[in-house]
């Protein structure tokens, strides 16, 4: 074999070119997932401790933000539906909004701050302590075992924390009303879910799933490519923040879309 | 000097390089290197920092994708080896990285098994107990086992990496500066450990230092790396027996290091 000659030249330019091999790239992450993810051999406990840490790690801003979107987004609605005499229609009006947009929404953005800049750093410190490299010389596929059990766990966690999330955010906003219009409990649950279809449901659910993946791939993706260094670290976090949550907006126009199509 | 005379088979080399060829864009770091290493040898690769040296043995292993040249491990060419079959292959070649490697979210204990446990399913859980204590011992690491990674020393590092190496019993070692940064009653301690590696588990290794202390103490054959290729190659007397502004030029490094 005669060596063969690589120029440096850009194609177009350095920054459009990379842009173009990190696309290229993260398809081939992607379609390697799909490709091993039903082969032998399954790293259950793995998987099952990231489930537990992702859970762990954001259950408590879950919680609070979850409380605290229902009670402020009833106060700040109030109003308006007051000017028609229709604050009887703040169950339902906030029950849609939270299960809709806002649960799906706010339990992303948390994750993809909370989950994603840790995956992106945990793995990035692997590469670059050469703990990846050391996974591969003896045998074992890091692949497996670092990405196909957080990107998994992220996927499952994700639907979970945004029902919780959701329910949560149902409690702020039934504490509102009850203190101001003094609804009961019983009225509140009827109202509030009547007007909840299936496919709101569905739809929020499929959303969840993938704005998981999403965060799981791409801060995998950014960890197993940091470049050398300690610099390295900090950077693939926060790469994996900005690009997942950039990533979940236009996923979010995308199914909102779809989702009005079949409406 | 050596303290035992090894038994090295001539005959037989288990990895043959030729005309090995890798550059990362503009910067060519291998330019036509040619090794053989044969069974039972201890072979001393020294260079500057920058010369490739890790880049030589990340090749060997396929972590690295070589530019041109052929690269022959246990009669196997290693650039077109499929997944499943450069999977098979590692688990005979011994990989210690320059800087231990160690998993650090796991016990000492747990970096020795995690190897183990995925590579020989079949293992019942008494036998890897064994296999991690025997291994621990050799290194002379037995108290460690519970310990994390950040709680060892430098050194302990490096032999536990070593120890990890070890565990799956590979016929073939590769140390990366394995005593780099290190004082020099340890760094005896790392030469005598590759020496009862190579006599207590026949193998062959391919050990990357500067350390002439090293090189003399654990190397068969010593090869000199230098601007992308071996400018020497023989026993450490040959090498530096005749060239003093060699000898000059390590000594001198050694003392800036
Ligand atoms: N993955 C990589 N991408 C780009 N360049 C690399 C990569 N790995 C190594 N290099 C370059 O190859 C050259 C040789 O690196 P290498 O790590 O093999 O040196 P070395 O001989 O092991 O030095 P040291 O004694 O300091 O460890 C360096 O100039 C380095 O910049
Ligand atoms: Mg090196």
């Amino acid at each position: 074999m005669e060596p063969i000659e690589q120029s440096d030249k850009p194609v177009i330019s350095k920054q459009v070119d990379g842009f173009f091999i990190t696309v290229y790239e993260i398809f081939g992450f992607i379609s390697r997932f799909f490709r091993e993810v039903l082969r032998r051999p399954f790293e259950t406990r793995e998987f099952i401790r990231q489930c537990f840490y992702i859970g762990n790690r954001s259950l408590p801003l879950i919680s609070l933000t979850g409380f605290i979107t229902g009670l402020v987004f009833t106060k700040q609605s109030r109003p308006s539906l007051a000017e028609f005499g229709a604050t009887s229609w703040l169950p339902s009006l906030i029950s849609i909004a939270i299960v809709r947009a806002l649960a799906p929404l706010v339990t992303a953005l948390i994750c993809a701050g909370r989950v994603g800049s840790s995956i992106g750093a945990e793995l990035a410190s692997m590469k670059v302590t050469e703990q990846i490299d050391a996974m591969e010389v003896s045998a074992i596929n890091p692949f497996k075992y670092l990405v196909m059990t957080r990107v998994l766990a992220c996927t499952i966690c994700l639907p979970l924390l945004m029902c919780y999330n959701g329910l949560i955010a149902l409690v702020g906003a039934f504490v509102d009303i009850h203190l101001n219009e003094q609804t009961s409990m019983d009225t509140f649950i009827q109202n509030a879910f009547t007007n909840i279809s299936f496919l709101d449901l569905a739809a929020s659910l499929v959303k969840a799933l993938v704005y998981g993946f999403t965060i799981g791939i791409v801060s995998c993706y950014q960890g197993f490519h940091a470049s050398q260094g300690t610099e390295g670290v900090g950077k693939s976090a926060n790469v994996s923040v900005v690009v997942s949550m950039f990533l979940i907006f236009i996923e979010e126009v995308i199914i909102v879309q779809l989702v009005n199509m079949i409406r | 000097m050596k303290s035992f005379i090894p038994d090295i088979d001539r005959q037989q080399t288990v990895i043959s390089i030729r005309g090995l060829y890798k550059s990362f864009g503009s910067n060519h770091v291998l330019r036509g290197v040619d090794l053989d290493l044969h069974r039972g040898e201890n072979i001393v690769v020294l260079g500057r920092s920058g010369t490739g040296k890790s880049v030589l043995i990340k090749v060997i292993v396929g972590l690295l994708y070589p530019d041109a040249g052929t690269v022959t491990v246990l009669g196997q060419e290693v650039p077109e080896l499929d997944a499943h079959a450069l999977r098979d292959l590692r688990l005979k070649v011994g990989f210690c990285f320059q800087h231990g490697a160690l998993y650090d979210s796991m016990t000492v204990g747990e970096n020795l098994a995690f190897p183990l446990k995925r590579n020989e399913p079949g293992m019942s859980r008494k036998e890897r107990d064994k296999r991690i204590e025997m291994v621990l011992e050799a290194i002379g690491l037995s108290h460690t086992i519970g310990q994390m990674p950040a709680e060892l020393s430098g050194g302990q590092r490096k032999r536990i990496g070593i120890g990890r190496t070890l565990i799956l019993r590979p016929e073939i070692m590769l140390y990366d500066e394995p005593t780099a940064g290190l004082d020099p009653i340890t760094c005896t301690e790392i030469n005598d450990l590759i020496n009862e590696v190579q006599h207590r588990f026949k193998t062959s290794s391919i050990i990357i230092t500067h350390d002439l202390t090293c090189a003399k103490s654990t190397g068969d054959t010593i090869a000199v790396l230098k601007e992308g290729r071996f400018i020497r190659q023989g026993n450490f007397n040959d090498v530096f027996g005749s060239d003093e502004a060699l000898i000059r030029e390590f000594y001198e490094y050694n003392f800036i290091q």
